[in-house]
């Protein structure tokens, strides 16, 4: 019996869709023609340019700062959030697992928009620690959802074991369950990191003078500056995402 | 002495659930003490009280007279076998072995030396960096007891620590847990629901049931006088029969058994007054089968009936006899079992026999206990010649 070749033909447009755009973008980067539709020759020239601009420099100074402290804030939370939700079945646990989800589903625009009322309200300045702030509170629910269900196949036994050694429960959690979980929390936190340095639209919202993000640096480019380099920058930026997304991929199947 | 750990009426419910019912236990320093029970009867929940995992509703566990009821499972002298082992899997072996003293706070050099002495008391000196989720059950088995061990606690608690081995590998452990034991001279308190294993390891053995002790002695004691029917049952196979005290001879009485044509008699040590309506437990290896009568002798009982089904099997053979209503099974060991000429045969009408001091009278009898009983199976019934024949 021959199997359909419809799924194979749905497999290749899907990655055709999702991947080509990207590798234009990449090839696009070494043309040496100053507009994209044709082929003039390779060139490294975009390169050297997007490395000569010092905002840029400064821009991703910005981004680095923000989704390393944002990366890490997230961990500590984000795993202390799981642990609480492994552990704790009450009432108040379901509405903790709700809020946790929420900024999973709810549309960016709302969460920079509300987060952005919110600042004003309370007259904090904007700047990059409202930004930090706002990158936290997406953050900590990912690096929370990881840890979750790194600890799904966690068994509470161990603990036990380790308080029968003479371990309080602070102990057995910082000795045993933490160690137990650590390829979920690098997971997690790199997951997080990879959201907070290319987030756009939250951030965009939260920003003040002078704390412009590389993401919304390039934004600014593409209306006022060379398309070219943010060519250049793009495919920086892919293939630094996607070493990234793997690492992360591998961390959780380690067992 | 005798009283070392103490369980002092100990009760516990999960919602509804009634799981131990004023369990009372008292057991002395240095034995080793089993609970054994079926699955489910609250083995595990008595001895996580033990530890400090659940608190009970009602009584107080005493630990060398001291009240532990309420201390945490950090603060008592307490160690446990997990059922599972639950090792630290990102340890190796003598990281988890060193566990215990590491959280006592113990200098560096002290603990190395601790771990060695250890490692070799369960013959593992040279898996020593192994890791924890690379062993086998037996290691796994024998590193959880020496991470428990090294603690120096003043009970073992042991949680089923056998019963995910194979058979073969489980009688090993078991002698080797026995001179582990008679090694470090630690009180043991050892959970199965394996009889085989409670007798031959233990002092002393309490037999549980729905979250209560049915009996407690020796393995001797539980398995040649149980006290009612589910220890009888439970340990070992037997027979139940229903009878009525006619009369009393001394430390003697003698009884009326239905279907059976002549009274018998039995030890009467607890003195039950006559008239008394009563169960008898009689353990399958206790008759004598045979063609011919057997001497008469005062303190022997006899009954004759049918043999309806042979089961060879290798260390004794297994006879179902009929009397009346009852099918009473009957355990014989043979010495000379190819040469005997008058082997006995499927429908040969025999005398069963057995001495009066052989049977017990039961304090208690529950017939839902009889599902316990082996039963005879009508289908199978291998007459002993076709045996002969076969192994030729
Ligand atoms: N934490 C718990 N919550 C609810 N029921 C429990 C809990 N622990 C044990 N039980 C119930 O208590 C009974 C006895 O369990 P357990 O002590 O584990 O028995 P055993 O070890 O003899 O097999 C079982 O019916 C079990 O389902
Ligand atoms: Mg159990």
């Amino acid at each position: 019996m021959r199997r359909s070749r419809i799924p194979f033909y749905l497999l290749v447009g899907m990655l055709v869709f999702l991947y080509l755009p990207l590798i234009i973008v990449i090839v696009n980067s070494f043309n040496m023609s100053r507009y994209g539709g044709q082929w003039g020759g390779f060139t490294l020239k975009w390169y050297s340019r997007l490395f000569s601009d010092r905002t840029i420099w400064y821009a991703l100074g910005n981004s680095l700062l923000i989704a390393l402290t944002s990366t890490v804030t997230s961990m500590v939370l984000g795993t202390t959030a799981a642990i609480a939700l492994y552990r704790f079945k009450t009432r108040l646990q379901s509405a903790h697992r709700l809020f946790i989800h929420l900024p999973l589903v709810m549309p960016d625009i709302l969460v920079g928009i509300s987060l952005l009322l919110f600042f004003v309200a309370l007259k904090v300045r904007l700047g990059l620690f409202t930004i930090y702030l706002a990158h936290v509170t997406f953050c900590i629910s990912y690096v929370a959802m990881v840890v979750l269900g790194r600890l799904q196949d966690f068994n509470y036994a161990v603990i036990e074991a380790a308080m029968d050694l003479g371990a309080s429960w602070p102990a057995a959690i910082r000795k045993v369950m933490i160690p137990m979980i650590t390829p979920g929390i690098m997971a997690g936190g790199l997951l997080a990191f990879t959201l907070s340095i290319d987030d756009f639209v939250i951030t965009f919202f939260v920003s003040g003078p002078g704390s412009a993000t590389l993401p919304l640096y390039i934004y600014s480019m593409i209306r006022h500056g060379s398309p070219m380099v943010i060519n250049a920058l793009t495919g920086i930026f892919i293939v630094f995402t996607f070493t990234v997304v793997t690492i992360s991929k591998k961390l959780l199947e380690e067992k | 002495m005798g009283d070392f750990l103490v369980f002092e009426g100990i009760s516990k419910s999960f919602g509804e659930l009634k799981v131990l019912d004023n369990v009372s236990l008292s057991i002395e320093k240095g034995t080793i003490f089993s609970i054994l029970g079926p699955s489910g009867c609250g083995k595990t929940t008595l001895l996580r009280i033990c530890a400090g995992f659940e608190y009970p509703d009602r009584g107080r566990v005493i630990l060398d007279g001291k009240d532990i009821t309420s201390d945490r499972p950090n603060r008592r002298r307490v160690n446990t076998v997990f059922q599972n082992y639950s090792l630290f899997p990102h340890m190796t072996v003598r990281e988890n072995i060193s566990f215990g003293l590491q959280m006592a706070g113990f200098d560096r050099s002290r603990i190395s030396g601790e771990v060695d002495r250890y490692l070799e008391l369960i013959q593992m000196s040279d898996q020593a960096d192994k890791k924890a989720t690379k062993l086998s059950g037996g290691q796994m088995q024998r590193v959880a007891i020496a991470r428990a061990l090294i603690n120096k606690p003043q009970v073992l608690l042991l949680d089923e620590p056998l019963a995910a081995l194979d058979l073969k590998l489980r009688q090993r452990m078991l002698v080797e847990l026995d001179w582990i034991h008679d090694e470090v001279g630690i009180t043991f308190l050892y959970v199965t629901h394996d009889q085989g294993e409670a007798m031959s390891i233990s002092d002393h053995i309490a037999v549980m049931n729905k979250g209560r002790i049915e009996q407690q002695g020796t393995p001797v004691q539980v398995y040649e006088a149980p006290t009612n029917s589910f220890v009888a049952a439970f340990i070992g196979d037997t027979n139940f029969f229903e009878t009525e005290i006619t009369s009393i001879e001394d430390s003697y009485c003698r009884m009326n058994i239905k279907d059976f044509a002549d009274g018998v008699i039995v030890y009467n040590d607890k003195n039950f007054p006559q008239g008394s309506r009563v169960y008898l437990s009689i353990r399958p290896e206790k008759f004598v089968i045979s063609h011919a009568e057997p001497e008469s002798h005062r303190k022997r009982n006899m009954v004759r009936g049918v043999v309806e089904e042979i089961i060879y099997m290798g260390t004794h053979t297994v006879f179902w006899v009929r009397v009346g209503d009852y099918r009473i099974q009957v355990r014989q060991s043979h010495d000379r079992f190819l040469l005997d000429e008058k082997i006995i045969e499927h429908g040969n009408t025999v005398c069963i026999s057995w001495h009066a001091d052989n049977c017990y009278i039961l304090d208690r009898y529950d017939e839902r206990d009889e599902s316990l009983l082996t039963l005879p199976d009508d289908d199978v019934t291998v007459a002993p010649e076709n045996i002969i024949s076969a192994g030729k």
